[in-house]
Order: structure tokens, then C-alpha cells, then sequence
């Protein structure tokens, strides 16, 4: 009888011990995961804080408007900034209607066939080849055979192939999320295909396809391999004007900065970046800004 | 409205349609482009070096007088960056996503995962001055013999900025695993950790090798961070504090300088390119295929 309840209580306490373990473990797991997961934005939190805090002693308007110099501390980004913002505007122009009217082909027109499928898998693939690649493309085709030099223009049409394929899968998407009863809707009353897309998909996606577009666009401003690819400048003492002229772009003359060993030009570097991340965070949040916006608007319909 | 259509209607319509037609065919251009100029740049530089001295040795000096073009010291170059990048994304963004997907209250996760995503949104060059002003002189005293251009701090950051990558297809994929499945394992008195270990990461297992896949692509291809903070010295050796050069950064290291054009060193870059996109393709290509059979599976 003695032992037995010994035998007994041990059992159970083994068995308690056990789920506690158990328990114990979930728990380390849990909160290694957890870890996981903040550990990287931590990281991201102290190196941003830190390039703030060094760049921003640096950040005033003189640094803005000022053009880059062999003195650290009378240097300015304007030409980078010039060459982003007219990279980035010539690359919208070029690529996302191109990217709109691929979408809506292989959407709305193409039927499933082999030019279909090929469309489709040669999209993907795109978007996983290296943007350096995309630079040696521009340097050959726009750089060499149009003849078109180191320019702004090279710049753009190479950053616009880089966007492109990206572009067309967020258009895609997109363009599937509009019913299909609302296409049908409008054949019902007589409309063609081309009025259909232009009058009711177009318009009831295009705030979704904006937001893809500004998102890929975004992208191309970070961007520097394939710019360094195709020749452009890392320190251009002018501001870029004209399409077919020298160009430089700001994360250019971040790399520029970066490589000089003075530790006045690192500081440049960190104001350029603060500068950089300001305009992607507007572009970023421009987009989610949008975003929230057609989902509100989609619940009304 | 549309009860009869006038020639000129139907001819601009044609037109348009066309025009459809021709951008979406542009990505294929743009594929033939890409193949087209490294294909005959690689022919170019092939006649001139035999692929004896270009893939069985290990020193690749181009730019120097002594000319050699061992390609693998730039291909362990990048082999040794991505493989630090991927030890860093691969176990994290894989227990974030197990986070997210499996402890996480549906808000916490919602506003973790756009946090997350920031990550991937940061330009390469800022990862690049990261790694060169702030990782490594972090690290330097802690690691004996590490020196100031080298693989690990180009890795580890090159890691950080992959963990979306890695993280939001495993998460999806993890989310995504059927709730019959895990009700079933716990009816059979399963825990939550057990659960997870034998339910949902095998179910998701597939989708978790795509996504690794894919970032592994991604840290080959990888360009401004190496070329920032690794320096650039090919090296083929396996110890990642020392200096090395991938084949990302020999692109742009022969972009900055002025080679003229059709010399040989200028072709080498195409070699090096087309080298870079067989691999990447590879791994791309693998990561979609795994991603479609899983698809199929399902379905």
C-alpha cells in the first residue's frame, strides 16, 4: 500500500515535471522566435539611428544646393539629387506605360497559348536576374550601339527595363482583382473590349496599379549597380542638365563618399543618405497611403 | 452605342491592340538583349583565353600585367558572402516567420510585417556604408585578425537586408497550412512546439527551400554591399576575414576605371556577367519550379 502511493506520487510528479518541461521549452522556443524577429529591426533601429545622428550636422540647405567638392565640408548633393529626381521621372514615363500595356495584354487580350506561357515565364525569370546585368545591357544597347554615351537618357531606359518586369506582374495582380461580372457588366450594354478595359477595369484598378508602380519606382532610385554599369558619373561637379548629357544620381555620390577614407566625406554620406531615405520613405508612404484608399473605396462598391 | 463600327474605328482599335501586343512581347526583347550581348561578348573574350585558364585556376588578375583569368576566386568570392548572408537569413527569417505565423496576435503580425518588409526597401549603397563604417570597426575588436575590408560584415548586413525575403514566402506558406492539420495533432495531444516541428514545417517545408532559394539568388547577384565593404581583392580562400572580391564587385570595379572598349578587360566583364546569370538563373529558376510543383501538388 506504502509503496505503491510513493510509486503513485512519484508518477505524478514525474508527469508534472514533464509538462512543466515541455511547457518550459515552448516557452524558450516562443520567445527565441520572438528574438528572431526584433533582433534584425533592432539592428536596423541602431544603424539608422546612428547615420541620422552623424549626417545630420551636415544636413542644411547649403548641402542641398550645394555642389560636391574637394572639401568635405563645402561639398553638396545637388547634382545626385537633380540626377534622381529627373532618373526617376523619365523612368515613369518610359516604363509604366509599357508595363500597363504588357499587363493588360497578357490580362485582358492574350489567350492561353505558347506566347502566353512564354510572355509569363520570361517575366519571372527577368525578375530574378541581377540589376548588374541589366547595366551591361544598357552599356551594350543604349551606351554603344544607339550611340547614346553615359547619359541621362542611357540611365533612365536601362533603370526602365530593370522596372519593368515588376511592374507587369503588380499590374497583373491588380487587374485580377477587379470581378469579372463588372467586364461582363459592360459587354451586356454593347461596349467593346477596348471601352470595357478603358472605362471600367482601368479606372477601378488604377489606384492599386499606382501604388505597384510608385513601389517600383522606389526601387529604381535606390538603385546604383547598373548606373555604375553604364558609366555614369560618381562625382560630377555640375548639375546634370539636358537628356543627353553627364548624370549623376544621389545614391552614386553616397557610393562616391563612402569610398573616401576622410572621415568628413563618411559624414556626407550619411547626410546624402538621410536625404535618400526621405524621399523613398515619401514615395513608400505615398503608396500605403493609396493603398488604404482603394481598400476603402473597394468596401463602398 | 456600338451597333456599327467605322472602318477608321476598327483600324485604330487594331492598332491599339497591337501596341498591346508589342510591349508585352518587349520582355522577351529584353531577355534576347541580355543573352545576345553576353552570349557574343563571352565569345569575343573565349578567343582570346582558352577555357583551360579560365576554369581551372584560381587567380584571377585581369588588370594586372600579369594577366590570369581564373574565374573561381571571384566565384568563391561570392560563394563566401552568400553563404555568410544566407547563415544569417536563413535561420532568422525562418523563426520570424514561425513567429509571426504561429505566436503572434493577427495585429502584432500586422504590424510586424511591414516592419519587416522596411528591411528590403533600404537601398543596397546604405546596407554597403553600414557594413563599411559601422559592422565591421564593431567587430574588430572582437574578432582577432579581422581585416577591415572583409567577407563577414558585407554577409552578416547583406543577411539582414534578406530576411523578408526568406521571411514573408515562409510566413505565407506557414499561415497558409491547412487548420484540419494542426487540429488533428492537437486532438492527439500534441503540443504547440510539436505541432509546429511536425505538422506545419514539414507542410511548409517545400515553400520554406523556394524561399531560401531565392535569396540565395538574390546575396549572388548582390552588388553595392561587396563592392563597398568586402574590397576589392580577388582571393580565393575560404577565410572570411580577409578581403575577397565577388563577381558583382569585379563588374563595377572594371565600370569605374576607363578600359577601352573591345579589350580584353573590357570583355571580361561580360564573362563574369554571363558566369553571374547562369548562376542566378539557376537558382531563381529552381525556386519557381519548386514553388509550381508544390502548386500542382495542391491542387
Amino acid at each position: 500500500m506504502k509503496t505503491e502511493n510513493i510509486l503513485e506520487i512519484t508518477r505524478t510528479n514525474t508527469n508534472i515535471s514533464e509538462e512543466k518541461r515541455a511547457a518550459l521549452k515552448e516557452q524558450i522556443f516562443k520567445y527565441l522566435c520572438f528574438f528572431a524577429t526584433i533582433l534584425p529591426l533592432c539592428l536596423l533601429a541602431w544603424l539608422l539611428a546612428d547615420t541620422f545622428i552623424r549626417g545630420f550636422s551636415r544636413l542644411n540647405l547649403d548641402f542641398i544646393l550645394g555642389l560636391p567638392s574637394r572639401f568635405a565640408h563645402k561639398a553638396g548633393i545637388l547634382p545626385g539629387l537633380v540626377g534622381t529626381l529627373s532618373l526617376m521621372l523619365l523612368t515613369t514615363l518610359i516604363a509604366i506605360p509599357l508595363g500597363i500595356c504588357a499587363a493588360v495584354y497578357l490580362e485582358e487580350y492574350a489567350k492561353e497559348s505558347w506566347l502566353k506561357k512564354t510572355i509569363e515565364l520570361n517575366v519571372s525569370n527577368l525578375a530574378g536576374v541581377p540589376s548588374i546585368i541589366y547595366g551591361l545591357l544598357g552599356l551594350e544597347l543604349f551606351v554603344r550601339l544607339l550611340n547614346l554615351g553615359p547619359s541621362l537618357l542611357a540611365g533612365a531606359l536601362t533603370m526602365s527595363l530593370l522596372i519593368l518586369p515588376v511592374i507587369i506582374t503588380s499590374t497583373r495582380e491588380s487587374l485580377k482583382t477587379v470581378p469579372n461580372h463588372l467586364r461582363e457588366a459592360g459587354f451586356a450594354l454593347g461596349a467593346s473590349k477596348l471601352s470595357v478595359i478603358r472605362r471600367v477595369v482601368l479606372p477601378l484598378a488604377m489606384s492599386q496599379i499606382i501604388t505597384g508602380a510608385i513601389l517600383s519606382i522606389s526601387r529604381a532610385i535606390g538603385e546604383s549597380a547598373p548606373l555604375i554599369v553604364i558609366g555614369a558619373a560618381t562625382y560630377l561637379a555640375f548639375v546634370p542638365l539636358g537628356l543627353l548629357g553627364e548624370f549623376s544620381a544621389l545614391p552614386l555620390q553616397i557610393f562616391h563618399w563612402v569610398e573616401r577614407p576622410q572621415a568628413a566625406f563618411v559624414d556626407n554620406a550619411a547626410a546624402a543618405i538621410i536625404v535618400l531615405l526621405i524621399i523613398l520613405a515619401i514615395f513608400n508612404g505615398g503608396a500605403a497611403y493609396l493603398r488604404q484608399y482603394h481598400e476603402k473605396k473597394r468596401g463602398c462598391l | 452605342m456600338n451597333y456599327y463600327v467605322g472602318k477608321r474605328e476598327k483600324i485604330l482599335r487594331r492598332l491599339i491592340e497591337l501596341g498591346l501586343l508589342a510591349s508585352g512581347v518587349l520582355s522577351i526583347l529584353i531577355t534576347i538583349g541580355v543573352l545576345y550581348v553576353l552570349i557574343s561578348k563571352t565569345w569575343l573574350f573565349f578567343e582570346q583565353v582558352s577555357f583551360r585558364a579560365f576554369f581551372l585556376d584560381t587567380v584571377w588578375t585581369p588588370l594586372f600585367s600579369s594577366q590570369r583569368f581564373g574565374i573561381w576566386a571571384l566565384v568563391l568570392g561570392s560563394m563566401l558572402v552568400t553563404g555568410v548572408a544566407m547563415l544569417t537569413a536563413g535561420p532568422l527569417g525562418i523563426l520570424a516567420a514561425i513567429y509571426m505565423s504561429e505566436f503572434a496576435s493577427s495585429k502584432t503580425r500586422k504590424s510586424l510585417k511591414p516592419l519587416l518588409e522596411i528591411l528590403a526597401g533600404i537601398p543596397t549603397v546604405v546596407y554597403g556604408y553600414f557594413a563599411l563604417t559601422m559592422v565591421t570597426p564593431a567587430m574588430l575588436p572582437l574578432i582577432p585578425g579581422l581585416n577591415s575590408f572583409n567577407a563577414l560584415s558585407p554577409g552578416l548586413v547583406m543577411g539582414l537586408m534578406l530576411i523578408p525575403t526568406v521571411s514573408s514566402l515562409c510566413e505565407d506558406a506557414l499561415y497558409k497550412t491547412p487548420r484540419e492539420l494542426k487540429e488533428a495533432a492537437y486532438s492527439l495531444g500534441a503540443r504547440k512546439l510539436s505541432t509546429i516541428f511536425l505538422v506545419t514545417l514539414p507542410y511548409a517545408r517545400s515553400t520554406i527551400i523556394a524561399a531560401l532559394f531565392l535569396a540565395f539568388g538574390r546575396a549572388i547577384g548582390e552588388t553595392m554591399i561587396v563592392a563597398i565593404a568586402a574590397g576589392m581583392k580577388a582571393n580565393f580562400t575560404l577565410d572570411i576575414r580577409e578581403p575577397i572580391q565577388t563577381m558583382t564587385a569585379y563588374i563595377v570595379q572594371v565600370s569605374m576605371g576607363d578600359t577601352p572598349q573591345d579589350s580584353i578587360e573590357y570583355l571580361t566583364i561580360f564573362t563574369v556577367g554571363a558566369m553571374l546569370f547562369i548562376i542566378t538563373f539557376i537558382f531563381h529558376a529552381g525556386s519557381k519550379i519548386i514553388l509550381r510543383s508544390k502548386f500542382k501538388a495542391k491542387t
